[in-house]
């Protein structure tokens, strides 16, 4: 049952990527496509978690914590930009 | 693995799995980019959060010890997405992303565009 409901949730996840890799393309503005970028980094992490659900290891948990931190900072480091035009001033 | 442990872990697997793509579809449908803001920066992190809880009570059931990485994984999420939806937030209001709404919502618009970041007197300067 665990693994039915693991592929269901793997496919629902790859839906969403789909989406936001289609805003990430058609978006009007810059904004948008960084919102698209944002969405997606949370997106892999939900799908590298429901690998090691499925392998049953804990050894993906360091790939998922690191995507955490490196997505948060370059979409500060993107919104710094757009508003300054420099990010280390 | 007992029976209830994987019951409570598939609703979690599914209703994350259902509120990400959830966010993904309002990131699509919704029609300005001040809406579109509310969708992801909540619902996927609703969804993320709901995964990370299944995850958690499955692998403290397989090792036997609690897992702290998920918890630290939630935590800085659960930190950092608000952070970045306002500096988002205020990326687009200089860069005149067009803004859908009433006449209120405009002068709005163009009165949070007029205000100035604060600016940090030196304290030499000043004369008492």
């Amino acid at each position: 049952m665990l693994t039915i409901s693991i592929m269901i949730a793997c496919g629902m996840v790859l839906i969403a990527l789909i989406l936001n890799s289609w805003r990430l393309v058609v978006g009007p503005n810059t904004p948008d496509r960084i919102i698209a970028v944002d969405t997606m980094y949370i997106n892999s992490i939900a799908l590298i978690l429901l690998l090691g659900m499925y392998r049953g290891s804990p050894l993906y948990f360091e790939g998922a914590l690191l995507i955490a931190l490196l997505g948060f900072i370059s979409t500060s480091a993107f919104c710094k930009y757009l508003l300054r035009g420099d990010i280390v001033e | 693995m007992p029976f209830w442990i994987e019951v409570i872990a598939s609703a979690l697997l599914l209703l994350g799995a259902f509120f990400m793509l959830l966010g993904s579809i309002g990131l699509v449908r919704l029609p300005d980019f001040f809406t579109r803001l509310h969708a992801p920066t909540k619902a996927t992190t609703l969804g993320i959060g709901a995964t990370l809880l299944a995850s958690l009570l499955m692998f403290t059931y397989q090792t036997g010890e609690f897992g702290i990485k998920e918890l630290l994984i939630t935590m800085f999420l659960f930190i950092t997405a608000p952070v970045a939806a306002h500096l988002l937030a205020k990326a687009a209001l200089h860069h005149r992303v067009t803004v859908l709404g009433d006449e209120k919502t405009q002068q709005r618009i163009v009165q949070a565009r007029k205000q100035a970041p604060p600016v940090d007197e030196p304290l030499d300067t000043k004369v008492d």
